[in-house]
């Protein structure tokens, strides 16, 4: 069953050539069932693999379909690797980009370009299980660029709003960045071992000089951050939030962001083979990354913002894991993340699209009563991600700061105050569109103008909310305000993954070794260089405990400030959260300045050296020809001449030449 | 046949090279000059042939019929581009082909 490798990714690429040719005849809803069935199957076949693969050598197979390049030393084969790490990676992804399918056969309805819509899901799907199951990092690379492409064209879905679409420009160009040292990391490969397929070189690192090492792992790295939104090239995930809701669910939530993560856990031989200051970047990025966002998280009002940062948040957990030598750790937080957060996307884009497209967390509120099945998978959902036990975010996250603490407590420290953080702000979020009072609809008037006032004093914001009340006007006026539940394709996948939010946590439950089933199916991956943990029964007691006080405080926290109203929330979100630390604005002063002058430079020396060059080529021949076609004068004599003397001069050279 | 003999004939066919080859270079009408491009392959042809017998060797002789075939080929060829501009332009010279040039 194992050989049936080959159609994970054949069936969705199956799926996105029928839509790409014949999707406009096909129509909706047929085009999203065909885009749905293709990955469903291929999640079937990967379940059929995964049996398979219990069978083989250490959980792991190696299929070559065809040779790609050939060039000299330089092989590339379109090949296949699965063992237990991708075999992991592609149970998820199929089975939540399933999942979303689904859930997009009624977000989408009524949408102009629905079957190009699942076009791109498809082709996402295939470069993301080529991404997962190539057998040599050019197909990785290759996967790489497909997402990234399939991202692009995804935020940019609805390109009519000029935001939309250079928010998917700025993805796309961000994304470079990561991909330009991704690439230089290949050509590093290549030279120091000569091959560049994971089952040649990863076996070799360990023998390789520590600086090779070292600059391979930091430029994978590079590429790492610029795909799973690190500091400094997190900046595109939160405006890639401008596609529609499945998209953010799929692309920026569950999948295709962990792309870093995965690179990263497969490499990890050469990591451990580089200087130890890589893993300690590794660390603190993502730690400083994950504290970063979750502040900024405090303090956003779009619903899908919120869970924007929060996904830059969780991320940076995964890269703390990497750091920290916790790989198994970071797969685990990985998959549970894939879950919560597709859950709470998807949750998310229910109350979008119950709410007519209202974004704007201000006008929700007391929306469990009208949407019961969203609140209460939201609501499981929003308990995993806020680490409350026994949900599987807990015991992920725990998983990941056990191993943090095991290499310095600050990191531990440091991971703990996200965690409280991330539960505030999560509780935030469901307080303020589940509970509460509704800031919806003709009711929502008072408040509306109420909030209003109070912060029209606010300098700072007051152009915002001038904005809300004005909308708010034109939706009680049409009268088109009145939330309802969303039908069963978009309710089902909320119930399925709720059901996985929720228990997901066994798979690797820290108790006893037995019960580690994730951390013994990555050991042929990971098991040489996976930091080793011996958490004796206290310890591990008080640190569970203290993740609970952690986040049951968070949510206390959030409690008291949105329902009990005790502290004014104006003194937690504050602006400096609100812009994003002014990062953005920031690099638009830099551009816009210093930067600006820089590039002029740059322009005016390709304008004066080196087009200066080219064209002046061209003159010089143009100069020359103009004064040579004076000897083609159309004469027959002048011809005969010139071959008489062409003669001549011959003769007389070889005369010279020639001794007798 | 003696060296002086052979002399006088590469001198006969030096001298038919260069009448030829001044033909060709100072006459206009295109006729003459065929007839001169024509004078300077028989001058090759009478050189090949006393070379062929000084050195007494048979190759000399054989390169004159391919000389006189190719020579035929290219008369026609040339007879041909005659008639043709003669009945354009009657009384065209070569160098009214001028309109040609590059």
């Amino acid at each position: 069953m194992v050989g049936l490798v080959w159609l994970l990714p054949a069936l969705p690429l199956a799926g996105f050539l029928l839509l790409v040719f014949f999707g406009r005849r096909i129509g909706e809803p047929r085009a999203g069932w065909i885009g749905t069935g293709a990955v469903a199957l291929s999640f079937v076949t990967a379940c059929l693999v995964f049996v398979g693969l219990w069978s083989e050598p250490e959980h792991t197979y190696e299929l070559s379909l065809f040779q790609w390049i050939p060039a000299g030393h330089f092989n590339v084969d379109i090949g296949i690797l699965l063992d237990p790490l991708s075999m992991a990676m592609v149970l998820f992804i199929t089975g939540i980009a399933s999942l979303i399918h689904l859930y997009s056969i009624g977000y989408m309805h009524g949408d102009s370009r629905f079957p190009r819509f699942f076009t791109y899901l498809n082709l996402f799907v295939f470069s993301m299980l080529v991404l997962v199951l190539g057998n040599n990092l050019v197909l990785t690379f290759l996967g790489w660029e497909g997402v990234g492409a399939c991202s692009y064209f995804l935020i940019a879905f609805w390109f009519e709003k000029e935001e939309n679409a250079s928010a998917g420009k700025k993805a796309f160009i961000t994304n470079r960045v990561g991909d330009w040292g991704f690439m230089i990391a290949i050509f590093m490969t290549f030279f120091a071992f000569g091959t560049v397929t994971y089952t040649q070189f990863l076996p070799m690192a360990p023998g390789l000089a520590q600086t090779t090492a070292t600059f391979i792992a930091l430029m994978l790295f590079v590429g790492a951050i610029g795909k799973s939104a690190q500091i400094p090239l997190f900046i595109w995930l939160p405006d890639a939030m401008a596609g529609p809701t499945p998209v953010s669910a799929l692309i920026h939530a569950a999948t295709m962001v962990t792309a870093g993560v995965y690179l990263l856990v497969r490499v990890n031989p050469i990591i451990a083979a580089s200087a130890s200051w890589i893993p300690w970047m590794i660390a603190i990025v993502g730690c400083a990354t994950a504290f970063l966002a979750a502040t900024i998280a405090l303090a956003q009002q779009d619903i899908k913002k919120v869970l924007a940062y929060s996904t830059v948040s969780q991320l940076g957990y995964m890269f703390l894991a990497i750091g920290v030598g916790g790989y198994s750790a970071a797969i685990f937080h990985m998959i549970t993340h894939a879950f919560f957060k597709a859950l709470l996307f998807l949750g998310a884009g229910s109350v979008i699209h119950g709410m007519h497209d209202e974004q704007d967390m201000r006008r929700m509120g007391a929306l469990r009563k009208i949407m019961p099945v969203t609140a209460v998978t939201f609501i499981i959902g929003w308990l995993a991600i806020a680490g409350v036990p026994p949900f599987s975010g807990f015991w992920s996250k725990d998983d990941i700061l056990a191993y943090a603490l095991h290499k310095s407590p600050i990191l531990y420290v440091f991971g703990l105050i996200t965690a409280l953080l991330t539960a505030f702000y999560m509780s935030r979020l469901v307080f303020r569109v589940f509970y509460g009072d509704a800031r919806w609809g003709e009711s929502a008037e008072g408040e509306l103008a109420n909030l209003n006032a109070h912060t029209a004093t606010d300098a700072v914001e007051s152009g915002d909310h001038a904005d809300v009340y004005d909308d708010g006007d034109a939706h009680a006026g049409h009268g088109a305000a009145h939330p309802h539940e969303s039908k069963w394709p978009m309710l089902v996948p909320l119930i399925v993954l709720a059901f996985f939010a929720a228990i997901a946590g066994v798979l690797n439950l820290p108790f006893t070794e037995h019960l580690e089933f994730l951390n013994r199916w990555l050991e042929p991956v990971v098991g040489e260089n996976q930091a080793h943990l011996s958490l004796g029964g206290v310890q591990l007691t008080v640190e569970l405990l203290i993740s609970t006080t952690i986040a049951l405080l968070g949510i206390f926290a959030a409690y008291m400030v949105y329902l009990k109203k005790k502290v004014d929330p104006r003194r937690i979100e504050l602006p400096f959260f609100a812009n994003g630390w002014y990062i953005d604005q920031g690099i638009t002063a830099f551009m816009g300045g210093i930067g600006r002058k820089g590039f002029e430079l740059i322009a005016m020396f390709d304008k004066v050296v080196i087009d200066g060059a080219v064209n002046g080529v061209g003159r010089a021949t143009r100069g020359g020809a103009s004064r040579l076609r004076a000897i083609e004068n159309g004469y027959v004599r002048w011809y005969a001449l010139m071959i008489g003397v062409g003669a001549v001069l011959i003769v007389a050279f070889v005369m010279t030449q020639v001794s007798f | 046949m003696g060296s002086n003999l052979s002399l006088a004939y590469l001198m006969l066919s030096a001298i038919l090279f260069v009448i030829g080859g001044v033909g060709v270079l100072i006459r206009r009408n295109p006729l003459v000059m065929i007839m001169c491009v024509e004078l300077m392959l028989n001058a090759v042809n009478l050189s090949f042939v006393t070379f062929g017998k000084m050195l007494d060797d048979i190759s000399g002789q054989i390169i004159v019929f391919f000389v006189m075939v190719v020579a035929a080929a290219e008369v026609v060829i040339g007879l041909a581009l005659i008639v043709a501009m003669a009945r354009r332009r009657p009384g065209a010279t070569a160098d009214d082909l001028r309109t040609l040039r590059g």
